[in-house]
C-alpha cells in the first residue's frame, strides 16, 4: 500500500507571496494577478511520489500557512 | 390536522375572487392551515420523526442548490463532526435564509409580506426536528419586510425563540457560511475550510435552509410528504416560488408545480410585453439561455440545466431585446466584482479583468482578441475560490457568450443591434471593487 499525497492550497490565506511557485514549479505556475496555480486549476493536487520532499518545503515556506500535505491511503 | 390545500396555490394562498390572502396575522394564518403540530425531537443521534415525512415528501432546497433537504437534515445530526460537537455540549442551530441576495428575486419578501407565519412554522418544526436551541431568520439590512417580520414575530410564542438578524445586503453575505459567520462573529463574509453543518454559528453544527423551503416544511409538518409530493415533478415535488421579470406584461412573484412549461409560466405573466434576445435563469449567479430553448422546455432543475440553465433559487428573467445583451452582460460582471468580499486573489482581481473584457466587448472598438482574452480568463476564476461567487460569474459570462455569440459577432463588426439605451438588469448599490481584506462593509 503506498502513501498518496495531496497538496490543499486554501484561497482565503493565500496572499500571494509565490514561495511555492519556486519551489514546486511542477505543481504551480503564477496566474496573471500574481496567484499561485495549482496544474489541476483547482484547490486540490496529487503530488507525485518524487514530489513530496519539494512540496513539504513548499508547505513550510508559505509565509501565512495556505498551504497543507495531506496523506491520503490508496 | 385540518384539511390540506388543494390547489397548487400552497405558500401563497388566493382567496375565492383570486386575491393573494394577506395572513400576515397568526390568527388568520391558523384559521387558513391549522397548527402546527407537536413536533417530536431526536434520538439517540437520529433527527425527529418528521425527517421521514421530508425524505417522503422529496423537497429539495429552495434556496438555489435544489439539494434535498432530508439529507441535509441527517447531515446536521448525524455526521461525525455533528456529535462531536453535540458531546461537547454544542447544540445546532437553525437559520432561515432569507436574505434574497440575488437582486433580480423577490420571492422571499414576498412570502414573508403573505405568509410570515409558514415560514416561522417551518423554522420551529426543523428546530424540534434536530433538537436546535438557537433559531434565527436573516434577511439583509434595509429590506422593507423587516417590518413586517417583527410585527409577526411578536405575536408567537414559540419553543425556540425566533431572533430576527440582519447581516449587510451584500451578494456574498447571503453565503450559508457567510451567514453563520455574520450570527457568531459579526462579519458577514464567506468561511472556508470550515463545512457550516458540522461547525457554524460559534462552532455549532448549523442547519441553513431557504425561507421558502422552511415554508414548505411549515406545510410537511402539517399534512405530509405524500400530500406534498402530491404534485409537482417527480425528481423535484411540489410548488415552487418564481419571481418572473423583465419584458413580460405582469411581472411578480407566482407559485407553480415544479415541472410547469417555462410557456406556461410566461402565460400565467401575461406574455411578453416586447422581443426578447434570451433568459436569465438563476440570477447573477445563473445562467442564460437561448428563448425558443428555455419556451420549450418545462421549469425543473434538470430540464432548465438541460437546456444549459439553472434554476437556482427561482429567478426567470425574460431580456428586453431592445437593450444590448452584451451591455446588460457587462454591467452584472461589474456589479458583481463589487460584491466580491476580497478574500481570494482569483476574484478579487478575476472578476474585475473578466468586467473589463466584456466593457471592451460591449462597446465601439470590441476585437476578437478581447473575446480570446475573455475566454482565457473564465476557467481562471474557477474552482479557486473559497465560496462560490466566482464560479456564478463564470457561468453567467461564460453562458451570456454562448447565447448572444450573434451579437458578440456584431460588435466585433463595430455594430450593435440595440435600439435603446436604458438599463435592464437591476444592479442597485453597484460598489467599487474592494481594495484590501474586507472591513467594514461586512459588519
Amino acid at each position: 500500500m503506498s502513501q498518496l499525497h495531496e497538496l490543499r492550497l486554501d484561497p482565503t490565506g493565500c496572499d500571494a507571496h509565490g514561495f511555492c511557485v519556486e519551489i514546486l514549479p511542477e505543481l504551480f505556475t503564477l496566474d496573471e494577478w500574481g496567484y499561485p496555480l495549482l496544474n489541476t486549476g483547482t484547490l486540490v493536487a496529487a503530488v507525485p511520489k518524487d514530489l513530496v520532499s519539494a512540496a513539504k518545503k513548499a508547505v513550510a515556506a508559505c509565509p501565512v500557512a495556505a498551504l497543507r500535505l495531506e496523506k491520503l491511503k490508496s | 390536522m385540518s384539511t390540506p390545500p388543494v390547489a397548487n396555490a400552497r405558500l401563497l394562498p388566493v382567496g375565492p375572487s383570486g386575491q393573494a390572502l394577506d395572513l400576515r396575522s397568526l390568527a388568520a394564518h391558523e384559521t387558513h392551515f391549522g397548527r402546527l403540530p407537536l413536533i417530536e425531537g431526536p434520538r439517540i443521534g437520529k433527527p425527529g420523526p418528521l425527517v421521514h415525512e421530508i425524505e417522503k415528501s422529496g423537497l429539495r432546497g429552495r434556496g438555489g442548490g435544489w439539494f434535498p433537504t432530508a439529507r441535509k437534515i441527517h447531515a446536521v445530526v448525524e455526521s461525525a463532526g455533528t456529535r462531536r460537537a453535540w458531546s461537547a455540549g454544542r447544540k445546532p442551530v437553525v437559520i432561515a435564509n432569507a436574505m434574497e441576495g440575488e437582486p433580480a428575486s423577490s420571492k422571499d419578501a414576498v412570502l414573508l409580506r403573505h405568509s410570515p407565519h409558514l415560514v416561522f412554522d417551518g423554522i420551529q418544526a426543523l428546530a424540534a426536528t434536530i433538537g436546535a436551541e438557537q433559531a434565527y431568520i436573516a434577511i439583509h439590512r434595509g429590506s422593507p419586510v423587516i417590518d413586517v417580520v417583527l410585527r409577526a414575530l411578536a405575536d408567537r410564542n414559540d419553543r425556540v425563540t425566533i431572533e430576527l438578524v440582519t447581516p449587510p445586503a451584500r451578494y456574498v453575505s447571503s453565503e450559508e457560511s457567510a451567514l453563520a459567520h455574520w450570527i457568531g462573529d459579526g462579519m458577514g463574509t464567506p468561511v472556508y475550510g470550515k463545512r457550516t453543518f458540522e461547525r457554524g454559528v460559534n462552532d455549532r453544527p448549523t442547519q441553513v435552509q431557504n425561507a421558502e423551503t422552511m415554508a414548505h416544511i411549515g406545510l410537511i409538518a402539517r399534512y405530509g410528504g405524500e400530500w406534498f409530493a402530491s404534485v409537482g415533478d417527480t425528481k423535484a415535488p411540489g410548488t415552487c416560488l418564481v419571481t418572473v421579470g423583465g419584458a413580460v406584461n405582469a411581472p411578480g412573484v407566482i407559485e407553480v408545480p415544479v415541472g410547469t412549461p417555462v410557456a406556461e409560466i410566461i402565460s400565467r405573466c401575461k406574455g411578453f410585453s416586447t422581443e426578447v434576445s434570451g433568459f436569465l435563469t438563476g440570477g447573477y449567479g445563473g445562467a442564460w439561455v437561448a428563448t425558443d430553448n428555455l419556451m420549450a422546455s418545462d421549469w425543473t432543475p434538470e430540464s432548465v440545466a438541460a437546456e444549459g440553465g439553472a434554476i437556482g433559487a427561482g429567478i426567470l428573467w425574460a431580456l428586453d431585446a431592445r437593450t444590448c445583451a452584451l451591455h446588460e452582460v457587462a454591467r452584472v460582471a461589474l456589479f458583481m466584482a463589487g460584491e466580491s468580499a476580497g478574500q481570494c486573489g482569483p476574484c478579487r482581481f478575476g472578476l474585475p479583468s473578466l468586467a473589463d473584457d466584456l466593457a471592451t466587448i460591449a462597446g465601439k472598438s470590441a476585437q476578437m482578441s478581447d473575446v480570446h482574452r475573455l475566454n482565457t480568463r473564465i476557467p481562471l476564476v474557477q474552482q479557486r475560490g473559497g465560496c462560490k461567487h466566482p464560479d456564478g460569474v463564470a457561468r453567467f459570462v461564460s453562458s451570456a457568450m454562448h447565447v448572444f455569440q450573434e451579437e458578440v459577432a456584431h460588435h466585433l463588426r463595430g455594430r450593435c443591434s440595440a435600439t435603446s439605451t436604458g438599463a435592464a438588469l437591476p444592479v442597485e448599490g453597484m460598489r467599487a471593487i474592494p481594495v484590501g481584506l474586507p472591513g467594514k462593509d461586512f459588519k
